[in-house]
């Protein structure tokens, strides 16, 4: 060492131990580090202070010496932590103001890679011996704790060697322990004992007890929280140790016997969740002796329960020690517990079955199921006692309720069966039951009581999906039944119940739907209303048409099959064929309805290569060829118009078309689109059926006059061409854009216009980055601010729809041109004719749309760019808003609070302070579309207030009290809600305004409107509660 | 009130709770008037809770809508109620409670009348006297610790 580093050492000592002055520690810590001088030499620098008579220069000594340590235990050889270790075992039996700065050593120690063999063991031998935990300072624990962790990750087998002694100085260390933070470091090392197969010894009983006595867990955090430490925290790794093992049975069981009698919620649930928790880790033997006093609890918790949570946790309990009796091995001479369990469940709970009001019928019912579930023996045992006298009942009970109540208790059994049964092939619990079950399902469809009937549909399902419960003829005789419910049953749930059952059983059996199902609702379908003219039609037509809804719904539902679908596709297409021939006579809501149920069977059904040709070379070419020849017949004559050139029609059906070029094998989706292109492009029919077409048809070409029924087609071409994964790509594509472009700035027909902007954006967003995608935006940007700019132009509405869509395009991608057209659009707030329908457009640009531009469609999404949007322009707003002259203003309350509103309730809190005065006069802006999507937005901010905002509170109540005598209903609703949200604030912020509030609610109890007087009653009701003895 | 914890009836039986009212189209048709009918004065009533089960009064049988009569044009409400024992002590607490939480919700036009059902309760005169005076009634509400178990019955319950 050189001299001056010498000195240097010399000085740092003396200011750290005379001179006080901490942050030496550090210096010397650097000096050590970088070379400048060793260990051994700060020892020695140090040998004045450590051996003078004063302890508290010792102290000063020692901490030094620690706290270098503590940065630079690295790079110890093994040599010099010998002499250390020696020297702090040594200072541990030194006064006590030194033993803090010696624990802060030894941890220091304890983290060196470089400890040499038997060291370990040493300092916990010291430990134990010279130092009592508990009587030192929080810090000074935790510091012993962090050593026991450190060393038992590094020193497993030292540690062990130690044999129970390590156990017994640990209980002893943490005996009485009360600082949550210690308790978890606490609670880790004995997890660790418990889990790591540490050697318990004599000592299980001691080790139990020392953390035992924390259970169950009962601790609130302080209320600034400084620590971060949760009672669940806490529960769960106090949890972990004592389930850890099943050395702890005798003494855990006991003690949660006795803490389920606790009248405390919470004591209760961890109770339970401990037990669930801790029977995983045991066998029969250890629960035998305390299966009936565990039983005794459970079934008190579940008969007398007054929360859903602790009855699912007693459940859930119920299964796990069943699942434990039945895992276990017997020996030849123990008894079989599993059956003595099972006994005492059936003994206390069967004859609550049978009795003739059943009053604690689901209780019981619960707790056998919680049983049967849990192992295939469990099962057969519980189902072989308690079957034959359900069915039994079941037969000879007259009153509709008790027979769906015991309906109900049988499928919940067979449901509890299903979920434990792994292998297809072993026979059903219930084939004994098979007949009876079976014959009790099908007498319940044929009653007329509606929950009888959607009880029986669930049970179905259920005897369905067990093997070998419903041969072939039952299903067929299902199937009659549901065929029949669905034609004539008129109630909505019945019918909702049977669809969905008809999905399911058609999965399983799908030939018997093909051959009876099917034809037959055709045959029903296409059908005419009976006896028309007659007086009846007048009531037979409404139930026609909800029986023909009923029918195309569960066309849709059981097609998941590749066999069933081919079979309802054809009918539902027949649907579209037949009026728009004028063949049959569907509304136009029932051809919406068989364009909804096509979409979800292209939506339910799995892509294969046959479905995807079925869509792309049947489904798809049909529907464009129907509504093709519609556009056509409809622009000649003034006759009959199709229904298929209806906006909502053409929607349903684009909507099929998006939903399979979306989801169904994108090589055939890409061939759908580039035909799509070329019929509208080169007039190129040749794909399309029933080719019947004119040779010219220039369907993106302006047409004259207002024929707009072959310009709207374009939204098919959207269907086909924007929803394509965006590997596929479309031809023609320059082409294409430039007659879309055209097509929307040019066209005066809302649908043509629009769905031309949206294909034209849907195709935006998916275009490589690149010259070719800014110049085409580029060149689309100049002439929609040519039309914007010329107040007298004849579209610009046109030219602004265009431009919101196409910044939406660009603004999902994050593409640094959406930048200039959302700026154009902030500026056209000012706009006389186009401020309000731009302010609108923002709703547009925030929310998702149906058709276009979602992750459905594959459209390039990125996460956040609301918040994104949102953060780059609520100042432009704001600076918008105050600049604006006072007539406009409410363009850009608008604007604000269609942006706001579909933030996510977290960005909308922490941007809310900003924005709370504006949003605050946007509740005073006459508008009531304005004040509608303030309050929504304003409500969820309601539930968790910021600060901010109570310090606004006045002007926030005044202007809501204001709304509630608003001429409109949803003003006065939602206003009313937010004043029901406002209850909840810190009571001695609103108590001032209660006798305000109460007056002003005492108007709208008195409204003309039901739904207007409820919200007030809910209100009024909390409000009177504010303040008053018993509230909150 | 309940006698040490102990209580009058452990074990009563429960009634299923009618769902929410069904929306139809008119009640969202601003030109529509809709009178107060019974089922929305049981509405007001049928959830409040009973005095010493975690159960609403609907749930108990205490209160049914057949014995709800409401004439809105004639502002006159009147409710029977059915105390789920002949000696209910409850009685006229769950009285209380039901006549206050109409006074809240109710335009102050109404005239409220609140009684047991004729031949439920041993001491069924003296209830509903106590009920019908107005006097009492607010007394009543003046007393805290009362004040305090009526609000807890008509406190929502959060679940």
């Amino acid at each position: 060492m050189m001299a001056a580093d010498g000195a240097l050492l010399l000085s740092l000592v003396e200011e750290f131990v005379s001179g006080l002055q901490d942050s030496k520690a550090k210096d010397t810590a650097a000096g050590v580090r970088n070379g400048q001088f060793t260990v051994l030499q700060l020892v020695e620098a140090l040998g004045l202070s450590l051996t003078s008579s004063q302890p508290h220069t010792r102290a000063r000594g020692v901490q030094l010496l620690s706290e270098v340590l503590h940065e630079c235990y690295g790079n110890l050889t093994e040599r010099e932590v010998e002499v250390l270790i020696a020297f702090y075992e040594n200072r541990l039996k030194d006064h006590y103001v030194i033993t803090p700065s010696v624990l802060q050593g030894l941890r220091a120690l304890t983290k060196c890679a470089a400890l040499p063999p038997g060291s370990a063991v040493s300092m916990l031998r010291s430990l134990f011996q010279d130092v009592h935990v508990q009587s030192l300072m929080l810090m000074e624990r935790s510091c012993v704790y962090n050593m026991l962790i450190n060393l038992m990750e590094t020193r497993e087998a030292e540690l062990k060697g130690l044999g129970a002694d390590f156990v017994f100085g640990f209980v002893q260390s943490m005996d009485g322990e009360r600082d949550p933070r210690n308790l978890l470091l606490a609670f880790q090392i004995a997890k660790n004992i418990v889990h790591r197969g540490y050697d318990l010894g004599k000592f299980t009983e001691e080790l139990f007890e020392v953390t035992s006595c924390y259970f169950p867990i009962d601790f609130s955090p302080p209320p600034n929280d400084p620590h971060g430490i949760t009672k669940e925290e806490l529960i769960e790794t106090l949890r972990a140790v004592l389930t850890g093992t099943p050395k702890f049975a005798e003494f855990l069981l006991p003690l949660i016997i006795e803490k389920l009698d606790s009248d405390v919620q919470s004591a209760k649930l961890d109770s339970l969740q401990t037990l669930t928790a801790c029977v995983s880790q045991y066998e029969h033997k250890d629960l035998a002796e305390f299966l009936e006093g565990l039983w005794t609890s459970l079934r008190r918790e579940v008969f007398q329960t007054s929360s859903e949570r602790i009855e699912s946790a007693g459940l859930a309990a119920v299964t796990a020690l069943t699942s434990c009796l039945s895992r276990s091995v017997l020996n030849s001479d123990s008894e079989d517990s599993l059956s003595t369990f099972l006994d005492l469940v059936l003994k206390d709970c069967k004859h609550h079955l049978c009795e003739p009001d059943l009053k604690l019928v689901w209780p019981s019912a619960k707790l056998l199921q919680a049983a049967c579930s849990a192992s295939s023996r469990a099962s057969h045992a519980t189902t072989a006692a308690v079957m034959p006298s359900l069915i039994e009942q079941y037969s000879s009970r007259t009153q509709c309720s008790h027979r769906r109540t015991l309906l109900e208790v049988v499928l919940r059994f067979i449901q509890s069966v299903k979920t434990s049964q792994s292998s297809e092939n072993e026979e059903s619990v219930f084939s004994a039951f098979r007949q009876s079950l079976c014959g009790m399902v099908f007498s319940a469809l044929s009653e007329t009581n509606a929950s009888l009937q959607i009880t029986a549909t669930s049970m179905l399902t259920s005897l369905a999906q067990q093997t070998g419960l419903l041969l072939d003829s039952d299903v067929e005789l299902a199937v009659d039944h549901l065929t029949r419910l669905l034609l004539t049953e008129e109630d909505d749930r019945v019918s909702l119940a049977v669809v969905d059952c008809a999905g399911a059983l058609a999965e399983l059996h799908p030939t018997v739907f093909i051959t009876k199902l099917i034809p037959r609702l055709k045959k029903e379908m296409f059908s005419e209303p009976m006896d028309e003219g007659d007086n009846r039609a007048a009531s037979g037509q409404p139930s026609h048409h909800a029986m023909r809804q009923r029918c195309l719904s569960a066309l849709a539902a059981v097609s998941t099959r590749p066999g069933v679908v081919r079979e309802s596709t054809p009918v539902l297409l027949e649907v579209l064929g037949s009026v728009h021939a004028g063949s049959a006579a569907f509304s136009v809501e029932e051809v919406v309805s068989a364009c909804h149920s096509l979409r979800r069977i292209a939506e339910q059904v799995q892509d294969t290569e046959e479905m995807g040709r079925c869509f792309h070379e049947v489904v798809i070419p049909r529907l464009i060829s129907l509504a093709l020849q519609a556009a056509l017949q409809g622009e000649g004559s003034s006759g009959r118009r199709s229904p298929l050139v209806e906006e909502v029609v053409l929607s349903a059906v684009v909507s099929v078309i998006s939903t399979s070029c979306a989801r169904l094998q994108p090589m055939l989706a890409g061939q759908t689109a580039s035909r799509a292109v070329s019929l509208f492009l080169d007039d190129d029919v040749s794909f399309l059926p029933d080719n019947s077409f004119p040779s010219q048809i220039q369907l993106l070409k302006k047409q004259q006059g207002d024929s707009w029924s072959r310009s709207q087609m374009v939204c098919l071409l959207m269907g086909c061409v924007c929803s394509l994964p965006r590997s596929v790509e479309v031809p023609q594509i320059d082409q294409l854009m430039s007659q879309l472009e055209e097509l929307s700035c040019t066209c005066s027909h809302p649908l043509s216009y629009n769905s031309a902007a949206k294909c034209f954006s849907g195709l935006v967003n998916k275009r490589p980055q690149g010259d070719s995608l800014d110049s085409l935006v580029q060149t689309m940007m100049k002439r929609v601010c040519r039309e914007l700019d010329s107040s007298s132009s004849p579209v610009r509405t046109q030219a602004l729809t265009l431009m919101i869509w196409v910044s939406k395009a660009l603004l999902l991608r994050y593409h640094p041109l959406s930048t200039a057209l959302t700026d154009k659009l902030f500026s056209l707030l000012d706009d006389t004719d186009l401020g309000a329908a731009a302010a609108d457009g923002f709703s547009l640009l925030m929310s998702d749309s149906s058709d276009v531009l979602n992750r459905g469609c594959h459209a390039d999404v990125r996460i956040m760019y609301r918040q994104r949007f949102f953060s780059e322009n609520s100042a432009k707003l704001v600076q918008g808003f105050n600049a604006a002259p006072q007539e406009k203003k409410s363009n850009y309350l608008k604007a604000l609070s269609n942006i706001v509103n579909k933030l996510p309730k977290q960005v909308q809190i922490t941007e809310l302070p900003a924005l709370l005065s504006l949003l605050l006069e946007a509740l005073s802006c006459p508008d009531q579309g304005v004040q509608l999507s303030t309050l929504s937005c304003l409500e969820p901010v309601l539930v968790d207030p910021p600060p901010a905002l109570i310090q606004q509170l006045e002007a926030l109540v005044s202007r809501l009290l204001a709304l509630t005598s608003s001429p409109t209903m949803s003003v006065k609703i939602a206003s009313m809600r937010c004043i029901h949200a406002i209850s909840r604030f810190p009571e001695h912020e609103i108590l001032p305004f209660r006798a305000r509030v109460l007056r002003a609610l005492a108007r709208p109890l008195d409204d003309r409107k039901r739904l207007v007087r409820s919200e007030a009653v809910q209100a009024r009701g909390e409000w009177f509660l504010v303040g008053s003895p018993g509230g909150r | 009130m309940s006698a040490g914890g102990r209580l009058e009836n452990a074990n009563p039986v429960i009634f299923q709770r009618s769902g929410e009212r069904l929306l139809t189209a008119s009640d969202e048709d601003e030109d529509v008037h809709d009178r107060i009918d019974d089922r929305e004065i049981f509405d007001l009533i049928r959830s409040i809770n009973d005095p010493e089960h975690p159960l609403s009064l609907e749930e108990l049988n205490v209160v049914e809508q057949v014995r709800v009569k409401v004439n809105d044009a004639e502002s006159s409400v009147g409710v029977e109620f059915t105390p789920t024992i002949p000696h209910c002590s409850m009685a006229t607490l769950i009285g209380l409670s039901i006549k206050v939480k109409l006074l809240r919700s109710l335009p102050d036009r109404f005239k409220i009348d609140v009684q047991i059902t004729p031949g439920t309760h041993a001491s069924e005169e003296a209830v509903n006297k106590q009920l019908a005076d107005k006097e009492r009634v607010a007394a009543a509400l003046e007393n805290s610790s009362l004040l305090e178990v009526v609000n807890q019955c008509l406190t929502t319950r959060s679940i």
